[in-house]
């Protein structure tokens, strides 16, 4: 029998939804028939804290007296974005200090970037704000340095283009020498491999065709409550896909949102990717409505069954063909070894599986009590039947 | 035979004796040097496992001690942030000496101290600054 949202959430509300994280889901549904658990369970709730390069914060500082219409500003040295109106300013994780060497001293260490700026934020640390403007009528100050803190600021939203790709490459250097990337430090001659996903635990790989996410969904986010506000950049529902519809490569993304003042830095770490960059590791939680056995179904996948792709990070990723030299599950990642053209390949995680499984308990919890509510979303993100096509760019020359 | 590892703090005046041969041929023990540097300051520091009979050993440090050579235990030097650590498990596919490793079944890191050689490997692949090696 088919559930509906507002029946699951008349149960949340009196205390007496059956709410199970997508790891316990595996177990439920071995010992009971799908049908049964499908009856029994009304939400499961899953996971992932990884470094997410397309994540910032949009913050509104007040005006000052005078006013000033910001043109360029920096946060404890690292610039943000001014390019809307007066005093709304938009920081990047990915953002660099003017004076960070990068990659010139190589490899690179980024200690401190956007990411570090917006922990030091939620953490309610003062940060130091430069900012300069040519001045006009309406806005004559020029110059502006405060110390400013996110208790003061009259919005602090985190809000994040991309974020929770379901499913990752696993990276691998066949180079001969040690290369620095955004999965990792890779030794050369399959020295070692990288992944980054929760597997079994990730949002979006229990529910594979966005049967039950879409915008408007209600999250768990950085710690507090967010959103699914769209699709995220570079979702791409069709790609090949296993019997059972898990995406075999990276597929579809989320863009977030939510109230940077309620979330914590525990769930929002400022991160370095040595000869890389700096970073936020973002943590997220959705939870999934057991409407019915089909998506019931999808949310018993296991690492067993999800696969990710194997490819060269020192020539096919940089040329940008990413091709596949074999695939691996999840489940062999996580024993920490995979063989990749017949060689033992050390494996390691940059999505903390731990912390995964931590949030889907948290959002777990949150439900039972009462605490969170399920949303009907507006519409649904695009699946395979919404004829996404995914676009390389095709540069045009100019003359 | 006794095994441990150890910082040796050299004060100017001693960075150009070779103390650590005396170890070897006087008292008689295997030193394995893993790091050694003269900071500007011309302090020597020198970073190595040393074993022996217990009785060697102890006279080995009692000789350090007396030339005005500091000796502290490596473990000091080295520091796991656990609070900053996310257990991603970065590290500890690249880890030489298997200090770190993972549990598998909670998939968290665990930090032995006393297998680490301090090479640094997980300081600059940790990306939340988890470890700090102070050598």
């Amino acid at each position: 029998m088919a559930k509906t949202i507002a029946e699951i959430n008349e149960k949340i509300k009196k205390g007496k939804a059956v709410v199970v994280t997508a790891e316990e889901i595996i177990d439920i549904a071995k010992e009971k028939d799908i049908k049964k658990a499908a009856q029994e369970v009304d939400v499961v709730t899953t996971g992932t804290f990884g470094p997410m390069c397309s994540s910032g914060v949009l913050i509104n500082i007040g005006h000052s007296k005078p006013r000033i219409k910001i043109e360029k500003v920096y946060l404890n040295g690292v610039p943000a974005c001014a390019d809307l109106a007066a005093v709304d300013i938009y920081l990047g994780a990915t953002a660099l200090p003017d004076d960070d060497p990068r990659n010139k001293i190589y490899p690179g260490r980024f200690n401190y970037g956007g990411g570090h700026v917006i922990e030091d934020l939620v953490a309610g640390k003062d940060i130091k704000l430069q900012a300069t403007a040519y001045g006009t009528d309406c806005y004559p100050r020029k110059k502006l340095e405060t110390w400013i803190n996110i208790r003061d600021l009259n919005e602090a939203i985190l809000f994040n283009p991309r974020n929770a790709t379901q499913n990752y490459e696993v990276a691998v250097n066949l180079s001969d020498k040690v290369i620095y990337t955004y999965m990792g430090m890779l030794k050369p001659n399959l020295g070692n491999a990288y992944y980054c996903s929760a597997g079994q635990l990730s949002p979006l790989l229990n529910d594979p065709y966005y049967k039950t996410i879409g915008i408007g969904t209600r999250i768990f986010l950085g710690g507090g409550v967010g959103y699914v506000v769209w699709n995220g950049t570079q979702h791409n529902p069709n790609v090949p896909r296993t019997e059972e519809g898990i995406p075999k490569v990276a597929s579809g993304t989320l863009a977030v949102m939510g109230d940077l003042k309620q979330m914590s830095p525990e769930w929002l770490r400022g991160t370095s990717i040595t000869g890389y960059g700096a970073d936020l590791t973002v943590g997220i939680g959705v939870p999934i409505p057991i409407l019915n056995e089909e998506i019931l179904r999808y949310t018993v996948v296991s690492d067993e069954e999800i696969y990710a792709p194997v490819v060269d990070y020192s020539k096919s990723y940089p040329s940008g063909s990413s091709e596949v030299l074999c695939e691996v599950s999840y489940a062999e990642l996580k024993t920490g070894m995979i063989t990749v053209r017949g060689k033992k390949v050390p494996a390691a995680g940059l999505s903390s599986y731990a912390k995964a499984r931590e949030i889907a308990q948290i959002l777990k919890e949150w439900i039972k009590r009462g605490k969170f509510l399920l949303t009907e979303p507006v519409f649904l993100l695009p699946s395979v039947d919404a004829g996404i096509t995914f676009k390389d760019l095709k540069e045009r020359p100019i003359e | 035979m006794q095994k441990r590892k150890v910082v040796l703090t050299f004060p100017p005046s001693l960075i150009d004796q070779p103390v650590t041969y005396h170890l070897i041929r006087d008292y008689d023990l295997v030193v394995n040097i893993l790091k050694a540097k003269i900071s500007p300051k011309e302090e020597g520091r020198l970073m190595i496992e040393i074993s022996g009979k217990r009785e060697s050993l102890q006279r080995g440090m009692n000789y350090l001690q007396e030339l005005g050579v500091e000796v502290q235990p490596l473990a000091q030097d080295i520091i796991w942030l656990e609070e900053r650590c996310t257990h991603c498990t970065a590290c500890a596919s690249i880890c030489p000496t298997k200090a770190i490793t993972v549990d598998r079944k909670e998939m968290k890191i665990s930090f032995d101290k006393e297998k680490c050689i301090a090479c640094e490997l997980c300081v600059s692949v940790c990306p939340y600054k988890a470890i700090e090696i102070l050598f």
